[in-house]
């Protein structure tokens, strides 16, 4: 079979596991960014119950890997009772996952922020969340979206092991065809081209466009 | 569902025969990529154009696809060709080659981070370009190169679970393993979280000790 015979056979199921796979990631960088900036901005309370939830969520999903953290939720969960179903589990881990990479930016972020900057807005008697908000928080994500693009790099290569818990992904699909065409070159060259293009052309282009369009409102574009 | 000790005690020689397993896999996989690395870091620096973007494209497509489809890929494509690699070879070769390319990320910063009056005083010296190298800029791209080395170091760890899907037996395999012949995720699966923690969080305390170290040695503060 040539090659643009094998895509002429396949290539919608390449379309439908791509469109699984941009859902898994989506929905898991929502997710690693809402943990991130919340885990992250916990680790730098002065309170030591909420840094300490913060420092346990950081070392426990940087310090074991993300196919031990993806099994556990779907093997070892349900036997508690808690049962989701696997398109859940897989971006939930993925999400919870990265977004433990995403606090220690969140945090490295926050505190470079200069120190005038807080004392100004301390000085205008902002509250607490009003300073984060308006204050250190626009200023921090201009300092970490360079290192957030790589994260997110990270996390769309993370989303292909939903597929060892049955996820009907891209890495799903092309394991399912080499499975039945015994066509590895073609089955896995295609997925690695799609994941390719989502991340050089789709997510690398939006991410500069992010940095730029974050500096410009800041007035440093 | 109750955690049993009584099994957590059957399965821990296997569970810690695993894991040395993983930690020569980490390792072996982390001796080729630092040589490898180096290769695609000086492939960049060359004066042919060609070769330079060439491996430029290579570094960047292996950075941004899945690492567990890389493995797939290496694995099953050999046979199509009538090359018959065993699962530890294609996850050696596979791993190797992801680490490779972030590492000559890594080794390609810490070049350019030497002063270039270093290498005007090895032109004026006339040294050849491999002196030039070996001798002057490798020893001090170094230091800035060992926090990056440190963290691939854990990440290629963290990783190897990867490997599990081809059939290597490490120690994720083993659990999957022994999770199907006795119906009993928990144990094997915390195990596996629990091993994980207990290597990767002391590696990054001792990686920046190293680091420090490395620094003071060379003089560097």
């Amino acid at each position: 079979m040539s090659y643009p015979e094998f895509l002429a056979q396949y290539g919608g199921r390449y379309i439908d596991g791509a469109l699984i796979t941009a859902a898994q990631f989506l929905l898991a960088a929502a997710l690693a960014v809402v943990m991130a900036l919340i885990m992250g901005v916990m680790k730098l309370s002065a309170n030591p119950v909420s840094k300490g939830i913060a420092v346990v969520y950081i070392e426990f999903f940087r310090g074991t890997s993300l196919l031990v953290q993806l099994f556990w939720l779907f093997y070892v969960l349900p036997l508690f009772g808690l049962t989701f179903d696997k398109f859940t589990t897989g971006f939930v881990a993925v999400g919870l996952n990265l977004g433990a990479y995403g606090a220690e930016l969140v945090r490295g972020a926050i505190q470079s922020v200069p120190k005038g900057q807080w004392e100004a807005s301390y000085a205008l008697s902002m509250s607490p969340a009003t300073q984060m908000r308006r204050i250190i928080l626009p200023q921090a994500f201009v300092a970490m979206l360079p290192p957030w693009g790589n994260l997110i790099i990270e996390l769309l290569k993370g989303t292909a092991l939903v597929a060892l818990i049955a996820v009907s992904d891209l890495m799903f699909e092309a394991r399912q065809i080499n499975g039945s065409t015994y066509l590895s070159a073609q089955a896995f060259g295609t997925a690695l081209i799609i994941y390719y293009i989502f991340a050089r052309f789709l997510i690398t282009p939006f991410m500069r466009w992010l940095e730029r369009a974050m500096a410009r409102r800041l007035g440093r574009g | 569902m109750q955690w049993n000790w009584e099994f957590t005690y059957e399965i821990m020689p296997r569970m810690l025969w695993a894991t040395l397993n993983t930690l020569m896999a980490a390792g072996v996989g982390y001796a080729i990529a630092v040589v490898l690395g180096l290769a695609l870091a000086l492939a960049q620096r060359t004066p042919y154009r060609g070769l330079t973007l060439v491996v430029r494209e290579v570094v960047e497509f292996i950075r941004s696809t899945p690492l567990v489809l890389q493995i797939f890929f290496v694995y099953y494509v050999g046979p199509q060709y009538g090359l018959n690699l065993s699962p530890w070879v294609a996850g050696m070769i596979a791993i190797g080659l992801h680490y490779a390319s972030y590492l000559s990320e890594v080794y390609r910063g810490g070049i350019e981070s030497v002063p270039k009056g270093q290498w005007e005083a090895c032109i004026a010296l006339n040294m050849t370009p491999v002196k030039t190298y070996f001798r002057v800029i490798i020893p001090q791209a170094l230091p800035p190169s060992v926090a990056g080395m440190g963290n691939y170091l854990v990440g290629i760890f963290k990783d190897t679970p990867m490997l599990s899907v081809i059939g290597v037996a490490e120690l994720m395999h083993a659990a999957n393993a022994i999770g199907g012949q006795h119906y009993r995720y928990l144990e094997p699966y915390t195990i596996v979280g629990v091993v994980f923690l207990m290597i990767s969080l002391p590696s990054a305390g001792l990686i920046r000790a190293f680091e420090a170290w490395v620094r003071r040695k060379l003089g560097m503060r």
